[in-house]
């Protein structure tokens, strides 16, 4: 099992990779991590012409704080994320979810932006994009562009990236004050891909009523699923038992999972319901009570 | 196509190799077969099983999801260059082999390799910190329970 034949070029300059891509267009593929594209060309399930490596261009990875956000290099690996305690704190949906990606050889590799731009609809991080209404950069030779994650996500491996850009800049909006985040997921095995995860936002604003509830899904459909609008019933009210309870309950009936040989699609929608209840209860008490 | 050759340089274990490669080959290939060590195995070939864990500049990393000619210019470590120079065994190895942590052995040079970088990081690790830095390790004789062990043991050794 070996890829098949290729050119590679280490691009030297962000100019360089997207005049190469320019060039070869779909032919062509950006190698980041490689942690999901060279499984699929080992398999041969992708035969790139030319792979153009980013790996080595200066400025593609690291954490940059800007105005009420925190922008991160597309090149900037997992491991580097989890390593980084103010990153997480500032973002502990992606703190929590980052032990859930693969294992640690594969977090030592593995980028954001090589995650977002392969779309996997059961990987965390899409799901969590959406939820943080995170904004990406896809550059051009000529142009740019700034794309919502709710735009982003076209289809299964499927992005609105044209085949001439690039994405170079992941811009996450900081949290608003007193918010309270959860990340949960269940899979088979610890690293495995979930059968379903949750990223639950919940902001709260005067006598503890919420101003605004985030949701989304990872591993239920073609894309990540924003369920926000499941909470649209508990603006402006407390959030309790009982309101969680008919959140989840909306939550379900919005998303429509495939099943698989591990899962039907009924038990994908219970323990999304599930998953639900619990990540909103745990985003709560994490405002609530201020941890 | 033309065949498409690189010229690069690799140190491994501390040692420097200059030699030409095919963009295609993977450097766990490269290990094996122009570098002729072949401690470091080849079990999936597509990042699942973790035979073929080797170090990239001191961090973990799968040798079958990279290619020979993005390891240029970087320092590789595998399980040869695990022992002492005098040909002890590093406390872990010793650890695997007291405690029974391998049978066919063939999972076993990555997860030296994956659990020697894991301990220089975090010398008294608790055992479900363990378990989790062996996920992706994949053992089909061992059941884990003695690898687990073996690590716990190697920890204490290693703190003296």
């Amino acid at each position: 099992m070996k890829p098949a034949p290729f050119k590679y070029i280490a691009a030297s300059s962000v100019e360089h990779a997207l005049a190469l891509k320019a060039e070869h267009g779909d032919d062509a593929k950006f190698l980041a991590g490689g942690q999901s594209l060279l499984p699929a060309m080992n398999f041969r399930l992708a035969r790139p012409a030319v792979l153009i490596d980013i790996n080595g261009i200066e400025g593609l990875a690291g954490i940059r704080p800007s105005a009420g956000a925190t922008r991160v290099g597309p090149v900037t690996r997992y491991r580097a994320l989890q390593r980084d305690a103010a990153f997480t704190q500032a973002f502990p949906l992606i703190g929590e979810a980052l032990p859930h990606i693969a294992h640690p050889q594969i977090r030592n590799r593995g980028t954001i932006g090589g995650n977002l731009s392969h779309a996997d609809p059961a990987s965390e991080l899409p799901a969590i994009a959406l939820a943080l209404r995170a904004r990406l950069r896809a550059q051009a030779a000529n142009r740019q562009r700034w794309i919502e994650a709710s735009e982003f996500f076209a289809g299964a491996l499927t992005t609105d990236l044209q085949s001439d850009e690039m994405l170079t800049e992941i811009e996450l909006p900081l949290q608003k004050p007193r918010t309270g985040a959860c990340f949960m997921e269940i899979a088979r095995r610890r690293g495995d891909f979930a059968i379903v995860g949750v990223a639950a936002m919940v902001t709260l604003g005067d006598q503890n009523k919420c101003t605004e509830v985030r949701l989304a899904f990872c591993g239920v459909g073609e894309t990540p699923v924003d369920a926000s609008p499941a909470a649209d019933g508990v603006i402006g009210h407390q959030l309790t038992e009982e309101a969680i309870r008919d959140v989840a309950a909306s939550a379900q009936k919005m998303i429509e999972p495939g099943g698989s040989v591990h899962a039907t699609a009924d038990y994908q929608r219970h323990i999304a319901g599930v998953l639900t209840e619990r990540a909103l209860q745990t985003a709560y008490l994490r405002v609530h009570d201020g941890h | 196509m033309d065949i498409d050759f690189h010229d690069i340089t690799v140190s491994v274990n501390g040692r420097k190799y200059q030699r030409r490669v095919e963009s295609r080959m993977l450097l766990s290939d490269f290990l094996r077969h122009d570098l002729a060590l072949a401690g470091t195995h080849v079990g999936c070939e597509h990042g699942v099983c973790g035979a073929c864990t080797i170090l990239l500049d001191g961090e973990p990393v799968r040798s079958c999801l990279m290619l020979a000619v993005q390891a240029k210019n970087h320092e590789i470590s595998t399980v040869e260059g695990l022992a002492n120079k005098d040909g002890g065994y590093h406390p872990l190895q010793q650890a695997m082999h007291d405690h029974h942590g391998l049978q066919c052995g063939y999972c076993t040079p990555g997860i030296l390799m994956t659990m020697t970088a894991f301990l220089d990081e975090n010398n008294s690790p608790s055992e479900d910190e363990v378990r989790e830095a062996l996920s992706g390790n994949l053992c089909r004789c061992t059941g884990y329970q003695n690898i687990v062990d073996a690590v716990m043991s190697a920890a204490t050794r290693m703190r003296g």
